[in-house]
């Protein structure tokens, strides 16, 4: 990749921080106290500016388009997908997306620049957003929460039903929004104010305490808190 | 690479000054105790009945009989809360999980050393 060699240097500390990732796994390290911490092991980034948007350009607001390599068939890739890539003078990545920036970022952010996991800090809240596990066409015990039929006193042919779907004559139908069996995963999900344990800027490597979306090596969205960015 | 960042995260807690125990084993665990301000060692002396997991996961359980009663205890191995662990015996032991020991009581719970007779 033809990346202009800016990684740890030239970052704005007031550019709102927002970086792709993969989620590498689960496991529990010791707290200061002893206590166990339960962690989710992030490979944040490095992700270069594609495109910077400007208020005073055409595009009429300030954001930046950062981008993050994946599988993606050079065949596959359209026109104009190529036309962003060309005109930043990247080779094309799978996966962009844009971030609502303040002017000041803007003008501190060129194109090619790569922006990498010194965007987090021990100690600070961020929110995570993937996609969950796909769980298929599932039944309304795994994915609505029902509690399963009694097996007992009387009960035959029916292990895992949500029994009735409502009332009789009236209103002589079911009610819309009625939970029923149905797919189930590949959501989209934001976790909120995940506490980051550790970053190493080196490895592209954020920690946060507690879990996140989706299956081991799936792609996440790592940000700023929305809510609450205090340190602790 | 993904396994070796997982393993990087571990390996910093991991602990490599404990001995290698093994089931079996009675030990003498020396845990750190936190009383409000004070802190002091207590020790916890027994039989290990099984190691389990890995990398930070990895916990051990040891048995004892305190008054007449069967009590059993599970420590994380890499806990900070551990400071030492003593050998006292080893015991020879046929499987990883000696669970049969919670049947027996008195001098058939007892393990034949391996210092005893090889």
């Amino acid at each position: 990749m033809s990346l202009k060699s800016t990684i740890g240097k030239g970052y704005n500390k007031a550019l709102s921080k927002g970086l792709f990732g993969r989620k590498i796994g689960m496991t529990q390290i010791f707290g200061l106290e002893g206590q166990r911490i339960p962690v989710t092991v992030l490979e944040v980034g490095p992700c270069p500016v594609v495109r910077v948007k400007s208020a005073a350009g055409n595009d009429g607001y300030n954001a930046i388009v950062l981008g993050y390599p994946g599988i993606k068939k050079v065949k596959n890739i359209n026109e104009p997908e190529a036309g962003v890539f060309k005109k930043a003078g990247l080779e094309p990545m799978a996966h962009l997306r844009e971030m609502r920036v303040s002017a000041d970022d803007v003008a501190a952010v060129e194109v090619g620049l790569v922006l990498t996991a010194e965007a987090f800090q021990v100690g600070q809240k961020v929110d995570v957003i993937g996609t969950t596990k796909g769980r298929g066409f599932t039944g309304v015990i795994k994915r609505h929460n029902y509690h399963m039929p009694k097996a007992s006193h009387g009960t035959h042919e029916v292990f895992r039903h949500g029994g009735s779907l409502g009332t009789r004559t009236t209103p002589g139908r079911v009610w819309p929004n009625k939970k029923m069996a149905g797919h189930y995963g590949t959501d989209r999900v934001t976790v909120q104010n995940l506490g980051v344990v550790q970053v190493d800027v080196a490895k592209n490597m954020v920690v946060v305490r507690g879990s996140v979306p989706g299956p081991n090596g799936s792609l996440v969205w790592i940000q700023e808190a929305v809510k609450g960015t205090k340190p602790q | 690479m993904r396994q070796h960042l997982l393993d990087y995260v571990q390996n910093a807690h991991i602990r490599f000054d404990l001995p290698a125990f093994k089931t079996g084993d009675t030990v003498k665990v020396h845990g750190r105790i936190i009383e409000g301000e004070k802190e002091r060692v207590q020790i916890y002396e027994g039989v290990v009945i099984r190691r389990s997991g890995s990398g930070t996961d990895a916990s051990f359980t040891v048995r004892k009989i305190s008054n007449g009663v069967g009590v059993e205890r599970v420590f994380p191995v890499h806990s900070p809360r551990i400071l030492k662990i003593d050998i006292v015996s080893s015991g020879k032991v046929r499987r990883a999980r000696i669970y049969y020991l919670r049947a027996l009581q008195g001098r058939a719970a007892k393990l034949r050393r391996i210092e005893d007779n090889g």
